[in-house]
Order: structure tokens, then C-alpha cells, then sequence
């Protein structure tokens, strides 16, 4: 039996103006170490769902609780740095160079100077980018994948149980993106980590995810694997979101 | 007229260098002021937004009000010599300092600051690692404008009796002497283009991360 990582108990999130739910009533349970894709299309809620993990923003109603514990209890300062958080536009801080931007939290924590630089070299290994060439390297000297490597760099400073993507590779070519992706997968085998991976992309959603939760209006229409989802949709939203799938898929079959 | 400009230097060589300190000693703490209240105020306006349209308000009228009817206008409240002045060219400074930290503050963009939340920084952590640093650029900006005005306005410092390069150009504009006139006249110009460029090469020495290329 293994760890339940996150837990969504009535999770609501409302417009305060419009009373419309933008998350609505949300039940469910991660284990740790899956990697989950959450896909929907803008509007239906991922993103809010993704970021009351990390109380960016709060729920209107329900508890979340992480390894057992009601993060609405935890000041949000603690919460945000047990867990990773990448997002598409990296937001890597560009008056600072690769390094400084790695050791932010190390920094804030006041790790010893030396166990910072060990700890920078190692993650630039592990994000495939060499340390002696790119840690003294401000962030606009580099490539918008380079730079995405960084932000997963930063956000596994200091080995967060728990990593939030918000379609980090959004904003990638397609080439860099399928890189990014294998190496995604291979970092998350290796780390042991539970994954929330954020996107629009079918493809990406089936490829990474151990489980796909797909999203529509605010509510989970299906939260399965991939092998369950494709053969058996549990509504008429994923089914025609499978039915669009493959019709590309027959596009790029008849361009053959 | 180089003769006349000769012995000008020649025989009053100490008044100049006088007037000269006491020209870059009141433009100064005048910018120190100016600044410690332009981006403490700029701080303010941002942080309780409901109080910025006035606070902007104020300081752009005051800035219409030219330098010199200020001056006047402290006499009777303060009398004359060098607080008056210095009053005068504070407020005249406050503007640019104010409305640059403003803008700077205010253009850090909400992706930057969600990455600064979400690593885990507090409000304050944002504010001194991301908000000012990021903000510091344009600052800079405001104080080279403010430094450049309050070197030229200082001259009318010596309206009041405070000193300064000033007095050398109201002698000559009484005198009718052209040489005071030119003498005091391109020294103001040289001090005030040398702030400005000072401040250049304080803003690419610290905004280094401006200047990089691929």
C-alpha cells in the first residue's frame, strides 16, 4: 500500500463575482510517485486545480491534504517549498545568473556555501546542461528549452517530494519538446517523485502520464490510465477527445 | 576673451572651486533626499494603491511649479540661505525618482513574481530578491533625469544665498561680464553631463545581466 501524496476532499474553487465553478466539487487521490497528466482545454479548470496544491490559490470549499496533512494549515511559504513548481513562461529571474537562479530556495534556507555549489553542479548534470559552461550564464543567453531545463533545475533544489508542471513545455518547438519529455520521464523514474504535469496536449497527456486525468468544466470526467481511458471513455467529453486524436492521427496517415 | 577667461582662473581660483563645491554639496544631498523620498514614496504607492493617484497627483504639480517661485515662495516661511534651496530642489527631484520606481516596480511581470511565490519566497523575500532588483534599472533612470535637473536648477540657488555656481552667473548677468556668464554657464553644463555619465557607467556596471549576449 502505497502513500497517498495528495488528497482533494470537495475541492471547490468559485468566481467570487459570477459564483461559477471553476473547480467543482473535486474528489481524489494520488499516490506517491505517480506521474499524473492533467489534460483539458483552457477554461476547464486544470491550472486552478494545480495551483491550490501549492496555495497560489485557495479553495472556496474542501480540504487538500498532502501526505495526510490539511495545507490550509501550513503557512504557504512552507508549502510551496516542499514542492517544485514549473511553469510555461519558466520565469527564470533574469538579473540573476544560472547558479543564483538554482540556489534561490537553497539560498533562503542558508544552506552552507559549498554544499549550494555541489548541490547546483549536480542538478545542471541531471538536466543534462554542464556546469562550467552555463552557471555563470545569464538567463537570456539561453535557448527557451535551455531555459526550461533550468526552471526544473530550480524547482528540484532542495528534492521536493511533490513537483507541479504547469505546461512547461507550452511554449517549446516540437524537437526540444519530445527531448524534454524522455527526459522528464527518465528524471521522474529516477527521483521517485509524485508528478502533476499540466497540459493541453493529448499526445503528451497519454506519452507521460502512469495515470491521465482529463478535465472538463471544472470537474474530472475521467481519471484513469491510459490503457483504461482509451478502451473504455467514460463519457462523451473524453470520447470525442479520443475521436479527435485519432482523426489527426489518420490525417498524418494519409499525408504518408 | 580666452585671456579674460585665463585670468579669471588665475585670480579667482578659489572662489571657483568654492562655488563649484558648494554646487555639487547642495545638488547631492539634494538627490539623497530626493531619492530616500521618491523611492520610499514609489514603495508606498504600490503597496496601497488606493493612495498613488494622490500621491502622483501632488508631486506633478508640484513639478509645474517652476524651481524659482518655490524659492521665492519659501522666503517668508523659511528666510533665505541653503534649506530653503535645498527644499526647493527636492521637490523638484521627487518626480522622476517617484514615478520611475513606480513603473519599475509595477513592470515586474506576473509570471516572474508567480516563479518567486511559488520556489517559496515570502512577501518580503519578493520584494527585495525580485520586486527591487528588477525595479532597480529603471530607479537608476529616474535619478540620472532628477540628477541632471537638480544641477541645472541649482544655480538658482544662489537667488537665496546658498552658494554655488549660480552666484558666479548672477555676478556676470549684473556686471554685464561675459566671461562669468561663460565660465559659470559651461561649468553647470560640464557637472551636469558628468552626472549623467557617471550614472551610465553605474548602471551598466550593476545591470550587467542587461548587456550579456548569446
Amino acid at each position: 500500500m502505497s502513500l497517498k501524496a495528495i488528497e482533494f476532499n470537495q475541492v471547490c474553487k468559485q468566481y467570487s463575482q459570477s459564483g461559477d465553478f471553476v473547480v467543482d466539487h473535486v474528489n481524489l487521490s494520488i499516490n506517491e510517485g505517480e506521474f499524473i497528466t492533467i489534460l483539458g482545454s483552457s477554461g476547464s479548470g486544470k491550472t486552478t486545480l494545480l495551483k491550490m496544491i501549492n496555495r497560489l490559490y485557495e479553495p472556496s470549499e474542501g480540504t487538500i491534504n498532502l501526505f495526510g496533512e490539511d495545507i490550509a494549515t501550513i503557512d504557504p511559504v512552507k508549502v510551496r517549498r516542499k514542492i517544485g513548481y514549473v511553469i510555461q513562461q519558466v520565469g527564470l529571474f533574469p538579473h540573476m545568473t544560472i547558479a543564483q537562479n538554482i540556489a534561490t530556495v537553497p539560498k533562503l534556507l542558508k544552506w552552507p556555501q559549498p554544499k549550494i555549489k555541489e548541490r547546483v553542479d549536480e542538478l545542471l548534470n541531471l538536466v543534462g546542461l554542464d556546469p562550467k559552461e552555463f552557471k555563470n550564464r545569464y538567463p537570456s543567453q539561453l535557448s527557451g528549452g535551455q531555459q526550461q531545463r533550468i526552471g526544473l533545475a530550480r524547482a528540484l533544489a532542495i528534492d521536493p517530494k511533490i513537483m507541479l508542471l504547469d505546461e512547461p513545455f507550452g511554449a517549446i518547438d516540437a524537437i526540444t519538446r519530445l527531448h524534454l519529455q524522455d527526459e522528464l520521464m527518465r528524471l521522474h523514474g529516477g527521483l521517485k517523485k509524485t508528478f502533476l504535469f499540466v497540459t493541453h496536449d493529448i499526445n503528451e497527456a497519454f506519452k507521460l502520464g502512469t495515470r491521465v486525468m482529463i478535465m472538463n468544466n471544472g470537474k474530472v470526467s475521467q481519471f484513469d490510465t491510459p490503457q483504461s481511458i482509451v478502451k473504455n471513455p467514460a463519457d462523451s467529453f473524453v470520447s470525442s477527445l479520443m475521436r479527435s486524436s485519432r482523426e489527426q492521427e489518420r490525417f498524418w496517415e494519409g499525408l504518408d | 576673451m580666452w585671456k579674460q577667461l585665463s585670468d579669471y582662473f588665475v585670480h579667482n581660483h578659489d572662489d571657483f572651486i568654492n562655488s563649484l563645491g558648494e554646487h555639487i554639496v547642495i545638488s547631492f544631498v539634494a538627490l539623497v533626499f530626493s531619492a530616500l523620498i521618491g523611492i520610499a514614496g514609489g514603495y508606498l504607492c504600490v503597496k496601497h494603491k488606493q493612495y498613488d493617484k494622490w500621491i502622483i497627483s501632488i508631486f506633478q504639480v508640484l513639478r509645474i511649479v517652476p524651481s524659482l517661485a518655490i524659492i521665492l515662495l519659501l522666503i517668508p516661511i523659511m528666510g533665505t540661505g541653503v534649506e530653503p534651496a535645498l527644499i526647493a530642489l527636492v521637490l523638484l527631484a521627487i518626480p522622476p525618482i517617484l514615478m520611475n520606481t513606480v513603473a519599475g516596480i509595477e513592470g515586474v511581470s506576473s509570471s516572474m513574481l508567480e516563479a518567486a511565490y511559488g520556489v517559496g519566497m515570502s512577501d518580503r523575500q519578493v520584494w527585495w530578491k525580485i520586486k527591487f532588483p528588477l525595479a532597480a534599472p529603471l530607479i537608476l533612470t529616474g535619478v540620472k533625469t532628477a540628477a541632471i535637473e537638480v544641477i541645472a536648477s541649482a544655480t538658482l540657488a544662489a537667488k537665496i544665498g546658498a552658494g554655488g555656481l549660480g552666484g558666479i552667473i548672477f555676478t556676470g548677468l549684473g556686471l554685464n561680464r561675459m566671461d562669468l556668464l561663460l565660465v559659470g554657464g559651461i561649468s553647470v553644463a560640464v557637472l551636469s553631463i558628468a552626472a549623467g555619465l557617471s550614472l551610465d557607467l553605474t548602471d551598466r556596471y550593476l545591470f550587467k545581466y542587461k548587456m550579456v549576449r548569446k
